[in-house]
């Protein structure tokens, strides 16, 4: 069994209105050293398998089809054993 | 005329929809669930707003893979008319049939009132009875409609007239201060570059009948009968 941990994050060039939101709130709590705040998305996926050459194929297609827009989103993960 | 109003799980303004092509503007229209794989003869198809899949993912991500979703974009390919408003507008954004994406209002709120939007292009399939620079009173009711797209995208829209609809005052000024959602360059509604595809935030069936506040949005679907009957 693996485990793939994918991370959605808007692009760096697109306004994320909820990370300043979140910088806003943070900063009215004190912390005032905050360069920038950025709010993303995690999805974890088990993968019945153990190839992970094949497992990481699939959910590079998985992300490019379905979970991450390419034009406002990037994406990332990692794969490990269950 | 045919009208075909496409039915999601979620959808919630599909009845309106209905109801407007029906009893206001007196043409067939029927109902087509997601799971049917054909639009079976339909002039014009309707994807109404709501909550296709409850917004999971993002809004309209999983409604563009619904089987009938491949007929739809087979029928825009072919040149057929296509309407999506407000979710359907962020599907047929998800499906590639028009350019761009939707964030989350810049305020972070559902917002929900009536905007004023300026007809950039009067010359379409959906606006041909607007007067040019027409403002139109209609209704938007959504938390993603800011809608982005890229610097070179946006020249593209431009110059190809395919920004149809910009918010703005009640006298058509185009300004921030009017823009209720951040919406990159106040943009409310776009077409294809066929023309033959418009996506708009802003609801026209909730605003065809006086006795609603407004009827501004009948004129799109006025619009789309004389197209069509003159093609």
């Amino acid at each position: 069994m693996l485990q793939a941990k994918i991370d959605i994050t808007l692009r760096k060039t697109v306004a994320d209105p909820q990370g300043l939101t979140i910088k806003h709130a943070l900063e009215s709590l004190g912390y005032q050293n905050l360069a920038d705040v950025r709010m993303g998305k995690l999805v974890t996926i088990k993968l019945d398998t153990g190839d992970k050459q094949a497992a990481e194929a699939d959910i590079k297609e998985m992300c490019q089809k379905l979970l991450a827009n390419p034009i406002i989103e990037d994406y990332s993960f990692t794969i490990s054993e269950e | 005329m045919k009208f075909g109003v496409v039915v999601f799980p979620g959808s919630n303004c599909d009845m309106d929809c209905f109801h407007v092509v029906k009893n206001v503007l007196r043409q067939p229209v029927k109902y087509i669930w997601h799971k049917e794989t054909t639009l079976d003869g339909v002039d014009c198809v309707i994807i109404p707003g709501g909550f296709s899949y409850g917004d999971y993912l993002r809004c309209g991500a999983i409604a563009r893979f619904s089987p009938l979703m491949n007929a739809v974009v087979d029928f825009a390919k072919a040149g057929g008319l296509v309407i999506g408003i407000c979710n359907g507008f962020q599907i047929l954004l998800e499906s590639g049939l028009l350019p761009g994406a939707m964030l989350r209002n810049t305020n972070l709120h559902f917002i929900c009132k009536y905007v004023y939007v300026k007809t950039e292009n009067s010359k379409t399939a959906f606006t041909n009875l607007c007067k040019k620079n027409q403002v139109l009173k209609i209704p938007i009711a959504h938390n993603e409609g800011n809608y982005f797209i890229d610097q070179e995208g946006l020249r593209m829209l431009e110059r190809n007239r395919q920004i149809v609809f910009r918010y703005c005052n009640q006298t058509g000024l185009v300004d921030k201060k009017f823009n209720p959602n951040g919406a990159l360059a106040n943009i409310a509604g776009i077409t294809n570059r066929g023309g033959n595809v418009l996506g708009m935030m802003p609801h026209p069936e909730r605003s065809s009948e006086g006795q609603l506040g407004s009827a501004d949005g009948f004129l799109l679907f006025h619009s789309i009968k004389k197209w069509l009957e003159n093609k």
